[in-house]
């Protein structure tokens, strides 16, 4: 199984906080791997520092064995990282279909040239990426929303089309921050089924969250952070087992 | 009835003008939340780029609507340079800044502007040589001249052509984009840097364009041409909703007309106290009750989504 993401001893502090310490970890390639961990362990800083919204303040991430680069998060799209977040951000005033191809951007090359002469060719890659975005709003099952402002979409559909354009940019991983939070039983089963078919269709997927049942009957390998730090690695069973986990989750002054 | 007539049309015309020069404020507003009061030169330094090629060609035999076109094309390259130079050294050191920081920057360079442009072309007033036939058409009683028909015309398709851009097309989705959020927009692959490089471009051509047809029309240019023109075409983004491109095009031709109408009648509705040379004051006592009244303009509301 060949690795696609490697972290090594990534660091990031605020002020005095430690946010992450020393945290490596791997993720092969067609995997679901699950980031866990208390609030505050430092789950989102480590997605916030791997699509570039943060620099790192010590160690590497690795893509395919090449640094991600440094500077502005569309390179580290361009590269292959996309994700969703934990409090949505959908263009609001977009509609649904232009939010999807918002994220065709890095893969498209439409000129200023092309975008005001409007030649055949810019044409044609318009029309491609309208095809694909309406592809992909099939795909998460909300096409039939494809007209109507972001904003106006309901809570489980703006879930759903944030994966959208996030899958729009044609990731090798897609990190999924909490997508299922505020989701009832009958939407997170139905979002389990959609993530288990984009990893079925050749994309790694990182998650990000907090009910553990869907955790744990999802993921092939499961991190656990705590104060930043890399408490456990290992497949789910083992993970629910390890002592050190059950702690931080329960707390450790107690007993 | 025929004065009536004839201020519209002078004051669409002139709204016209108001309104390619305010989209240019707009699009940065909508992007950055700066407001570029430098942009005022940007059209200035378009209608004298325009007029010094236009007068190396006056004597040469070519009809006039080709020198025109020539001095319109000279003139586009230097604004976008100016626009994106201004954006480089300016702006964007500035892009975390508090606001008023940008604020007060773009008075300066606005005023870099004005006196790089006193180096080059002087202090005085420039006579814009005629180019087009100044026969007017008989439109109803009104008349409207070829210079005016053409400054619709073109007003006309370039905001035709800004909206299709913006609307229509992978530049313009990312430019939407951007305005919206652009820490969002980097993350799904845009590089937010180039668009507001290019937004500033394209607002410095439509300043160009601007330029250019306003000097033909009242046949003058200098160097502090850009400041009360500016000012106005602010007034007028404010008045649609500032950051709103529909909002630019209709505000600027409201207020052109106000100003037409406004001057066109004061004389006689104050019985001759004050005439038309209180034709500025139209614009600014607009700013102050859309600033009372409205704050956000007539087609505002992204302004909420933004404070």
């Amino acid at each position: 199984m060949s690795v696609l993401l490697e972290a090594r001893h990534v660091g990031k502090c605020f002020g005095g906080i430690q946010a992450l310490q020393d945290v490596s970890l791997t993720i092969n390639v067609g995997e679901i791997y699950g980031l866990i961990g208390p609030n505050g362990a430092g789950k989102t800083t480590f997605f916030n520092v791997l699509t570039g919204l943060y620099p790192k303040d010590s160690g590497a991430i690795l893509l395919k064995g090449s640094p991600l680069p440094l500077g502005s998060p569309h390179l580290v799209a361009e590269a292959g990282i996309a994700r969703t977040f934990q409090n949505i951000r959908l263009f609001a005033n977009m509609t649904a279909l232009e939010n999807v191809m918002v994220g065709r951007h890095a893969r498209t090359r439409a000129s200023v040239i092309g975008a005001v002469l409007h030649d055949r060719r810019t044409r044609a890659e318009e029309s491609a990426i309208e095809q694909r975005a309406i592809q992909l709003l099939h795909y998460v099952g909300i096409a039939d929303r494809a007209n109507d402002l972001a904003r106006h979409l309901p809570y489980g559909d703006q879930r759903r089309l944030e994966i959208a354009r996030a899958l729009a940019t044609e990731p090798a991983l897609l990190a999924l921050d909490e997508p299922a939070a505020g989701m009832n039983a009958t939407e997170t089963a139905a979002l389990r089924t959609l993530i288990d078919g984009i990893r079925v269709d050749g994309i790694t997927v990182l998650l990000i969250e907090h009910d553990v049942k869907l955790v744990m009957g999802l993921c092939d390998r499961v991190a656990v952070l705590d104060y930043g730090e890399k408490i456990a690695e290992d497949i789910p069973e083992r993970v629910q087992s390890n002592p050190k986990v059950i702690e931080a989750y329960l707390g450790g002054g107690i007993g | 009835m025929e004065i009536l007539l004839q201020q519209i049309v002078n004051g669409v015309v002139l709204g016209a003008v108001y309104a390619l020069v305010a989209l240019g404020y707009t699009m940065v507003y909508g992007i950055l939340g700066l407001i570029n009061f430098a942009h005022g030169e940007v059209v200035m330094v378009g209608a004298l780029t325009a007029l010094t090629a236009i007068n190396l060609l006056v004597g040469s035999g070519l009809p006039g609507p080709v020198i025109l076109l020539i001095g319109i094309l000279a003139a586009a390259p230097v604004c976008l340079a100016v626009g994106y130079l201004m954006e480089r050294i300016a702006y964007r050191p500035l892009r975390n800044a508090p606001r008023l920081a940008p604020l007060i920057t773009a008075i300066g360079v606005s005023i870099i502007l004005q006196y790089l442009a006193v180096l080059i072309w002087g202090r005085s007033y420039h006579a814009y040589p005629e180019l087009l036939p100044t026969a007017p058409f008989d439109l109803f009683g009104a008349r409207i001249t070829p210079t005016q028909i053409l400054i619709l015309v073109l007003a006309t398709l370039t905001m035709v052509g800004l909206l299709l851009l913006v609307h229509k097309t992978r530049l313009g989705r990312a430019m939407r984009a951007t305005a919206e959020n652009p820490g969002i927009a980097r993350l799904m692959g845009v590089d937010t840097d180039r668009i507001v490089s290019i937004t500033f471009m394209l607002g410095s051509v439509l300043g160009a364009l601007a330029g250019v047809m306003v000097s033909v029309n009242y046949s003058i240019a200098h160097y502090q041409m850009g400041f009360i023109l500016g000012l106005k075409a602010f007034t007028a983004a404010v008045l649609g909703g500032i950051g709103n491109l529909g909002g630019a095009m209709v505000g600027g031709i409201l207020l052109g007309l106000i100003e037409a109408l406004g001057s066109g009648y004061i004389g006689d509705l104050t019985g001759g106290v004050f005439g038309s040379n209180y034709r500025d004051v139209f614009a600014f006592f607009v700013l102050i009750l859309v600033l009372i009244f409205r704050p956000s303009g007539l087609l505002g509301e992204k302004l909420a989504d933004r404070a």
